[in-house]
C-alpha cells in the first residue's frame, strides 16, 4: 500500500472538514474489509483515509416512524443480532447473516457495504425489495436516496465523494406482507452469490390476491436489478403457481449478467428465473 | 507516514508509532514478534490470521494497525494463562484437531471466541461459527470434535 494520512475525526463536522481539506484524494474508511483489499491491490490510492470509527452515535438500530432506522456504522453482525430486526424483519437479519463470515461481519458496516456497490453483495437486493432509503450527509446538508436509485454501475453509486451514509431507513411492512431472500451458492456457504433474489409480497384483505410485490435480483448485472416486469405480471393476480412461472420468465429478461468463475452469463438467467418462483413457497405472512 | 497508537496485546500495553499503511498482521508478526498469527490468503477468506479485538474475531490481514488504537487485541499467544493452555488448546491436542498446524492458531482463537459465547456448542453451531476457518489437512472432523469436547477441559 502507498503511504497515506490516517485521520480519526470525532464527529460528522470534523469528518466533513477533513474531507474538504483533502478533496478528491480522501477516502472514508469504516470496517475496511472492502477498502483495504482494494488498496492492497492498488486499485484505490487515497492520500488520506478518513476513519468513521471514532464518530459516535452512528450505529444505532431503532424504531423510527414505524419503520426501522439502521445507523450507517452498524456492523453486519449488529444487524443480524438485533432483536428488533429479528422480530420485525427476520428476512433482513438472515440476509446480513449470509454475508461472508463472522470475522468479516464483525467489522463490515452497513454504510460501507452499500457504498462499496459491488453487484454481488447480499444486502442490496433485500433492502431494495424492502423499499429502503439511504440518508447521505455532507457539508451541504443531508439528502434521502431511495436504494433502487442508488446503484449506478459496477462498484459505482450516486454518492458524491464527500457524502457519508449516516442512516438506512426501512419502512414498516404493510399488513399481510411476507419477505424472503434466497442466495444461490454453488461453492461454499461463505461465498458471494451466483444469483440472489429478494421479494416482498403483500396480499390483499382476502389473502388470495397479490396486492403488491417488489422483487430485486443480485449478481445478474453491473448493479442489483429490480425485476419490474416480473412484478407487473404478479400484481393484482391470484396467488398461483403459474403466475410465478410467468414472472420467472420476465425476471430472466430483466437480467444482463456478467460471466465469472461463479457462473457464466448464459447460465445465470436460468437461475434468476427460478428465484421468484422459489419465493412463492418461502413467503408467508 | 506514521501515527501514534496505544492499545493492548494479550493484556500488555503497547504504545508505538506505526506506519499508517502497516497491516495489523505484519505489525504483530514482524514488529512485535508475535508470529503465532499466520497469513494464508491475505484477502479475508481463510481465517488463518484471526485475532480477537475486544473479544470479537477479526481478520488481521484486512485490518490496519492504526485501526486497533484504543482496543484490546488477543492473539494465539495470549490464550494460555500462566503457562497453562486454555481448554480449546488442550482439546485440540487431546482429539487431534490439527496436522500441519498452519491453520491452527486461527482455529483455536476462533473456537475460543465461540466457547465464550456458547460454552457447549453443537455441531451445527460449530460449523456456522467456524465457517471461513479453512483447513487443508484434517478434513474438519477432528477440528469439530475438538471444539465439541473442549468444555471437558474447562474448570
Ligand atoms: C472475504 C470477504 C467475503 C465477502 N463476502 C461477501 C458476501 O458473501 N456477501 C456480501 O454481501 N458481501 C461480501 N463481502 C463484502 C463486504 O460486505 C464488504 O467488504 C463490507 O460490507 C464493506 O463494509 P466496510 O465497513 O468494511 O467498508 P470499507 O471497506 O470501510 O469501505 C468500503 C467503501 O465504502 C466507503 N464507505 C465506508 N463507509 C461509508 C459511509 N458510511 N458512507 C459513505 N461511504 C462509506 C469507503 O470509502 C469505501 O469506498 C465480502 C468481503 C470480504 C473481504
Ligand atoms: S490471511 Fe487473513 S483471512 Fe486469510
Ligand atoms: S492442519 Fe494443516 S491446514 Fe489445517
Amino acid at each position: 500500500m502507498i503511504p497515506f494520512e490516517y485521520r480519526t475525526p470525532k464527529n460528522l463536522k470534523e469528518v466533513n472538514a477533513t474531507l474538504q481539506e483533502f478533496g478528491s484524494d480522501a477516502k472514508l474508511i469504516a470496517g475496511g474489509t472492502a477498502l483495504v483489499i482494494m488498496m492492497k491491490q492498488r486499485l484505490v490510492r487515497p492520500s488520506c483515509l478518513v476513519s468513521l470509527r471514532s464518530v459516535r452515535g452512528l450505529n444505532a438500530i431503532e424504531l423510527k416512524n414505524g419503520g426501522i432506522s439502521i445507523g450507517g456504522l452498524a456492523t453486519h453482525r449488529e444487524v443480524e443480532g438485533s432483536s428488533l430486526i429479528r422480530r420485525r424483519l427476520p428476512m433482513l437479519a438472515e440476509t446480513y447473516h449470509h454475508v461472508a463470515t463472522l470475522r468479516i461481519r464483525n467489522m463490515a458496516t452497513v454504510g460501507g457495504g452499500l457504498a462499496h456497490a459491488d453487484p454481488n453483495q447480499d444486502p442490496p437486493p433485500s433492502l431494495i425489495a424492502l423499499s429502503a432509503t439511504i440518508k447521505a450527509t455532507s457539508v451541504n446538508g443531508s439528502r434521502m436516496i431511495p436504494l433502487d436509485e442508488f446503484f449506478k454501475d459496477y462498484y459505482e453509486s450516486v454518492l458524491a465523494q464527500d457524502e457519508i451514509i449516516t442512516e438506512v431507513m426501512v419502512p414498516k411492512l404493510a399488513p399481510n406482507t411476507g419477505a424472503a431472500y434466497i442466495k444461490f451458492l454453488p461453492r461454499t456457504a461463505d461465498d458471494y452469490a451466483t444469483v440472489s433474489a429478494a421479494a416482498v409480497l403483500t396480499l390483499d384483505k382476502t389473502k388470495k390476491t397479490i396486492a403488491d410485490v417488489r422483487i430485486a435480483l443480485g449478481s445478474v448485472g453491473v448493479t442489483p436489478i429490480r425485476a419490474t416486469a416480473a412484478e407487473a405480471v404478479l400484481r393484482g393476480q391470484p396467488l398461483k403457481a403459474d403466475g410465478f412461472a410467468e414472472a420467472g420468465e420476465k425476471a430472466k429478461e430483466a437480467v444482463d449478467p456478467v460471466s465469472d468463475f461463479r457462473g457464466s452469463a448464459a447460465y445465470r438467467p436460468s437461475r434468476a428465473g427460478k428465484s421468484p418462483g422459489g419465493h412463492s413457497s418461502a413467503i408467508e405472512s | 507516514m506514521n501515527k501514534k497508537i496505544k492499545f493492548r496485546v494479550n493484556g500488555k500495553k503497547v504504545e508505538a508509532e506505526v506506519p499508517t499503511n502497516r497491516l495489523l498482521i505484519d505489525y504483530l508478526r514482524y514488529d512485535l514478534g508475535l508470529t503465532g498469527t499466520k497469513e494464508g490468503c491475505s484477502v479475508g477468506v481463510c481465517g488463518a490470521c484471526t485475532v480477537l479485538m475486544d473479544g470479537d474475531m477479526i481478520t488481521s490481514c484486512l485490518t490496519l494497525a492504526v485501526m486497533v488504537d484504543g482496543h484490546d487485541i488477543t492473539t494465539v499467544e495470549g490464550l494460555a494463562k500462566n503457562g497453562e493452555l486454555n481448554p480449546v488448546q488442550k482439546s485440540f491436542i487431546q482429539y487431534g484437531g490439527f496436522q500441519c498446524g498452519i491453520c491452527t492458531p486461527g482455529q483455536v482463537v476462533a473456537a475460543t471466541a465461540l466457547l465464550k459465547e456458547n460454552p457447549k456448542p453443537n455441531e451445527e453451531e460449530i460449523k456456522d461459527w467456524m465457517m471461513g476457518n479453512l483447513c487443508r489437512c484434517t478434513g474438519y472432523y477432528k477440528i469439530i470434535e475438538s471444539i465439541e469436547k473442549a468444555h471437558q477441559f474447562a474448570k
